[in-house]
């Protein structure tokens, strides 16, 4: 297929971006590494009037390390972040995750910011995000402000990013030293996506307690989502087999699953609590 | 020069595709060229009541829109080619656009001709099309039913034909000490080849030529359906296939499209390009298989199998494709007792129209579906038996070629029980018994997946051809032009589109002259070029063209040995041939070069009396009958009883393919067979809804196989030489796919057996598994 026609604008700046996302009142769609984004546009789902391209701002490119968190900028590709020493060195479990997004092209266009902007339920960044306590750093016309990411997703490609602003960066937490982090995930045999992701980071006392636990699941339901019913159950707990077992079977508590031609929503239930196990053995044990 | 037959060598072919220098028909580029789109119906049954074009036609850039009014006294229905006889077949054609009524979702209803791509589908946008929606039928058993939606007055309960082949006296099943029956169902694929259909056509309003290139794997089937169908001579018409990624089978059909760029060309005096987008593709060129087939097996406690009859119910699609009505009947019915030597057979077929895209062709095209049954028959009897499937299979494998089956069918050559020694050695398969024992105990769900197939290669002789309602020959044209320098060209009328015979033809050619690879040129695919030809399918290129190549390259020796002789001065019996050399007997210093006779051949200065110069041989050989590649694969799963993933862990086959010109693309043509075959097994799956719409319409949802979903494929060959054409060669193309689909079911089934579990339908997703599995336990 082919997009219908639209404008194309390259912005130097964000403050530039931003004046032309309201220039163009609704009509504008940022645009970054367009993986997402040109699909859609020729399944001709979206049909934005204007392309504002933001590939170009130097200054939302880069990773760094504030204090306990890395700050990954927008513009960063997949393939960026995956060989950068800040991200090998404190956040593995990105590194771990993005080799499991879709093929070396994408990661090579695709950017983490797009990717939390875009807000696809079977993502696989946002499981991760949802346990690495991640911040979405936007600037609109008013200025700044910083999002926690639980805030900042609330539905299947929706955001809390208002309309003419931008996210410039997503901040994560660096997991305790002492503690560990994985990300498991069902692929979705035709797309590749997540049909569920677990990411989980966890850490214990050193006799066995656990009193750090943070899942993040996503692909299963409309939402990627923190499995708080599973941390609450293990925090304070020792990590056994049997509390990881109980605790697993809550991962999908009070959550609405997804359903496609492959998998039901019985079945999606089920392996989130398959693949919380897995990822809670991984960590905990 | 060192025999060449027989060696891995790269593909001719690969350094142009690979650096990006092939050309596609989407890359022909003419001057002045249109872009042409479909609007396609989004539903799958309704009356067309009006369509609106006016606002398309306003758009800047828009040529022309055509509706199914008006091309319809232009260009004639679609005829499909194969018009099987003695079933009261009623063919319904494809017509160009539909005019009163859309009979499946995808269906075109106008072409837009416009000035680029985009202005064309933005176009499309622009027509409104009324539609009255009628009842769908999509499932071929519920178009059977008393109450179903009728798609054609004149074809009550939607009945296109019905088949029979063999017969089996009833008191063989009466009589049986047992009798195992089952409904097994090949669920409808798509081909999805990496390029997909498109069509670009040049007309001459001067000489009244007209000229498509097109993604056809017959480019001559195709000239003569469309001349027909635009009422223009042959001659005026040439089809050319450039490069193509792929086929299938899809591209075997004789669309509408093709006929309807041809037509706009015409009248609008400017080439007119279409090529597909792949969610289109998905709509609009053929699917397969979506066979429902009961199989009812007759046999002793002691695993002698005396019957098979075969019941199938075939989901044609809307219309009747090119090759639609002979899949499911010849191409399944005579293969329906595999390599087993079962004295009765019988097998009839339900053709059923709905409303779904008409199905055709498709890797292998009847023959996985008929090695499927039997091979899932096999497993089931021999569980009813308490029999290793094994030893029920070498209990029936036919024990000596020649072997006619119950069909009639004529195996050709080769060791059906030492194939499957040879196999069960390579995978250990005592030892892999034992393992599954241990891992068992363990909990673990390990399951051994076994198939000794057979399928019916290398189409065919053209009697028969005539006699099973093909609408056409199925010999082959194969002509060698050996140019004055000694270099060659090889034209064939077969057109093969990634296959390698243009690296595997100048193999033979190469041996048979005694010259370099490189020397060596391959043409085909171009109806101006090639005088006939029939097509690359059926595994029939090397065997049937590649037998033409054969003869004719031995008449070009043949005559180049006289002029040898007449130079030499001696004999022509004296005159001896080897290695690109002609020598005289008993006198190796006398000799003339193949290089040289060419010349001496094309400048005619000092030929024998009599002899016409130049040196160019041509052959167009009807093979005397089928091959039978067959052979044994075995393959090793595991099942994750908390997920239901199907891990393939091992995957052994022995294909006794004939003799084989090139291991290195004989294996790739495994290997890509394989991943087609597996696919179908565990992803692959067309799904409708209610109303007709295709569900799985993208590869979103669409689950082709990626590489890393397979683990090394353990391949070997061996080599018994069909005694049918003039190579030995039996044809590989369609291995895979025949024997693949069975090999994991069973292996599946097999690892469930601790469950109880005695089938399931494919494909074998994991949820699928996940909930027999669940199932069993909670019931236990």
């Amino acid at each position: 297929m082919i997009p219908t026609s639209f404008d194309y604008v390259r912005a130097a700046s964000v403050p530039e971006a931003i004046q032309l996302l309201k220039n163009f009142n609704g009509e504008g769609k940022l645009i970054a590494g367009g993986h997402s984004l040109v699909p859609l546009m020729k399944f001709r789902i979206t049909t934005p009037g204007t392309l504002i391209d933001i590939s170009q701002i130097q200054e939302l490119k880069g990773v760094s390390k504030e204090g306990g968190r890395l700050v990954i900028g927008a513009l960063t590709t997949y393939a960026e972040a995956l060989g950068d020493p800040l991200v090998a060195a404190h956040l593995p479990v990105l590194a771990e995750a993005i080799q499991k997004i879709a093929d070396l092209q994408v990661r090579n266009k695709g950017t983490i910011g797009g990717n939390i902007a875009h807000a696809d339920p079977a993502a696989d960044l946002p499981a991760l995000a949802l346990a690495l306590d991640a911040v979405v750093h936007i600037t609109g016309e008013d200025g700044e402000e910083r999002v926690p990411i639980q805030d900042f997703l609330f539905g299947p490609f929706m955001t809390a990013l208002p309309e003419t602003s931008i996210v410039t960066a997503v901040s994560f937490a660096i997991p305790p030293t002492e503690g560990k982090s994985t990300y498991l995930k069902y692929f979705h045999p035709a797309s590749g996506y997540a049909v569920v992701g677990v990411a989980a980071v966890a850490r214990k006392t050193a006799d066995g307690v656990i009193n750090h636990i943070r899942v993040g699941i996503t692909g299963a339901g409309d939402c990627a989502f923190r499995a708080e019913n599973v941390e609450k159950y293990l925090l304070g707990k020792t990590a056994t087999l049997e509390n990881i077992s109980k605790a697993a079977q809550l991962a999908a508590d009070e959550v609405d699953m997804g359903e496609d031609l492959f998998a039901s929503s019985d079945y999606r239930r089920h392996l989130c609590e398959v693949y919380t196990e897995r990822a809670l053995r991984k960590v905990l044990l | 020069m060192t025999q060449v037959i027989g060696k891995p060598i790269k593909r001719k072919e690969d350094p142009k595709l690979i650096t990006g220098h092939g050309q596609f028909t989407d890359d022909i580029k003419l001057p002045g060229m249109l872009f042409a789109t479909m609007k396609r119906s989004r539903y799958a049954h309704a009356k067309i009541k009006r369509i609106h074009t006016a606002e398309a036609l306003k758009l800047p850039g828009v040529m022309a829109v055509y509706t199914g009014k008006d091309v319809q006294d232009k260009i004639k229905p679609i005829r499909s080619i194969w018009l099987v006889p003695g079933c009261n077949l009623i063919p319904k054609d494809r017509i160009p656009l539909a005019v009163d009524k859309v009979n499946y979702a995808g269906e075109a209803v106008a072409m837009v001709v416009a000035e680029s791509r985009y202005i064309a589908y933005d176009a499309l946008e622009l027509i409104d099309v009324e539609y009255e929606e009628l009842p769908v039928v999509v499932d071929q058993e519920a178009a059977l039913a008393e109450a179903a939606p009728v798609i054609y007055d004149d074809v009550p309960k939607n009945i296109a034909f019905t088949w029979k082949a063999g017969d089996v006296p009833e008191e063989v099943f009466i009589n049986a000490e047992v009798v195992v029956k089952q409904r097994l169902v090949e669920q409808r694929v798509i081909a999805n080849p990496m390029e997909t259909r498109g069509a670009v056509a040049s007309y001459n309003p001067g000489s009244g030529d007209l000229t498509i290139w097109c993604t056809t794997q017959n480019p001559h089937i195709h000239r003569i359906t469309y001349a027909d169908a635009l009422g223009i001579p042959e001659t005026k018409l040439r089809i050319i296939a450039p490069d193509m990624g792929g086929g299938f089978g899809a591209k075997i059909a004789v669309y509408t499209e093709e006929a309807l760029v041809g037509l706009a060309a015409m009248q609008l005096k400017q080439p007119v390009k279409w090529v597909e987008g792949r969610q289109e593709h998905f709509l609009a060129t053929s699917h397969a298989r979506d066979q429902v087939i009961t199989t009812e097996l007759a046999g002793t406690k002691d695993g002698k199998i005396l019957a098979i009859r075969a019941k199938n119910i075939a989901n044609l699609g809307a219309y009747l494709s090119t090759m639609g009505a002979g899949v499911p009947t010849i191409d399944f019915g005579l293969m329906v007792t595999g390599a087993y030597d079962i004295p009765y057979a019988q097998a009839e077929t339900i053709g059923v129209y709905t409303n779904t895209t008409p199905t055709d062709a498709y890797r292998g095209a009847g023959k996985p579906e008929a090695s499927f049954q039997i091979e899932r028959m096999i497993n089931i009897f021999a569980d009813k038996i308490g029999m290793d499937p094994v030893e029920v299979r070498k209990k029936n494998l036919v024990a000596k070629v020649p072997y006619t089956n119950a069909m009639g069918c004529n195996y050709d050559s080769g060791d059906y029980h030492g194939t499957l020694a040879k196999a069960l050695e390579a995978i250990d398969y005592v030892g892999l018994k034992k393992e599954q024992e241990e891992a068992r105990k363990n909990g673990r769900l390990l399951g051994i997946g076994i198939s000794t197939y057979v399928e019916l290669c290398g189409l065919g002789p053209s009697k028969v051809a005539g006699a099973i309602g093909f609408g056409g020959g199925l010999w082959e044209n194969s002509s060698i032009r050996v140019h004055p320098s000694g270099k060659v060209t090889i034209f064939t009328g077969a057109s093969p589109h990634g296959q390698g015979e243009g690296t595997t033809f100048a193999q033979v050619v190469a041996d048979k002259f005694g010259i370099p690879l490189e020397d060596i040129e391959f043409v085909s695919g171009d109806t101006l070029i090639i005088s006939m030809g029939w097509g690359t399918y059926g595994s029939r290129t090397t065997p049937v063209a590649g037998g033409a190549l054969s003869i004719a390259a031995d008449r070009i020796v043949e005559k180049a040995k006289i002029i040898a002789a007449h130079e030499l001065g001696v004999p022509l019996e004296d005159v001896e041939f080897a290695k690109g050399i002609f020598s005289i007997k008993e006198q190796p210093d006398q000799q003339r070069t193949f290089k040289e006779i060419a010349w001496s051949a094309n400048n005619a200065w000092n030929l024998p009396d009599g002899m016409e110069p130049a040196l160019e041989g041509q052959s167009f050989f009807d093979p005397p009958d089928f091959v039978y590649p067959f052979g044994a694969h075995i393959c090793v799963v595991e099942v994750d009883p908390d997920t239901g993933m199907v891990e393939l862990k091992r995957y052994v086959c022995v294909d006794d393919v004939g003799r084989i010109i090139n291991p290195m693309i004989a294996e790739g043509q495994v290997h890509g067979g394989l991943a087609q075959g597996i696919g179908q097994a565990l992803w692959e799956q067309s799904v409708y809804s209610d109303k007709g719409q295709l569900l799985s319409g993208t590869f979103m949802d669409y689950a082709m196989p990626k590489a890393r979903f397979f683990p090394m494929i353990e391949s070997s060959f061996i080599e018994s030489p069909s005694p049918v054409n003039p190579l030995g060669a039996k044809g590989i193309g369609e291995t895979g796919t025949t024997a693949a689909p069975s090999v994991i079911v069973n292996a599946v089934i097999d690892a469930l057996a601790p469950y109880g579990v005695k089938d399931l339908p494919m494909p074998l997703t994991p949820e699928k598994v996940w909930k027999a599995i669940h199932e069993r336990s909670d019931g236990q």
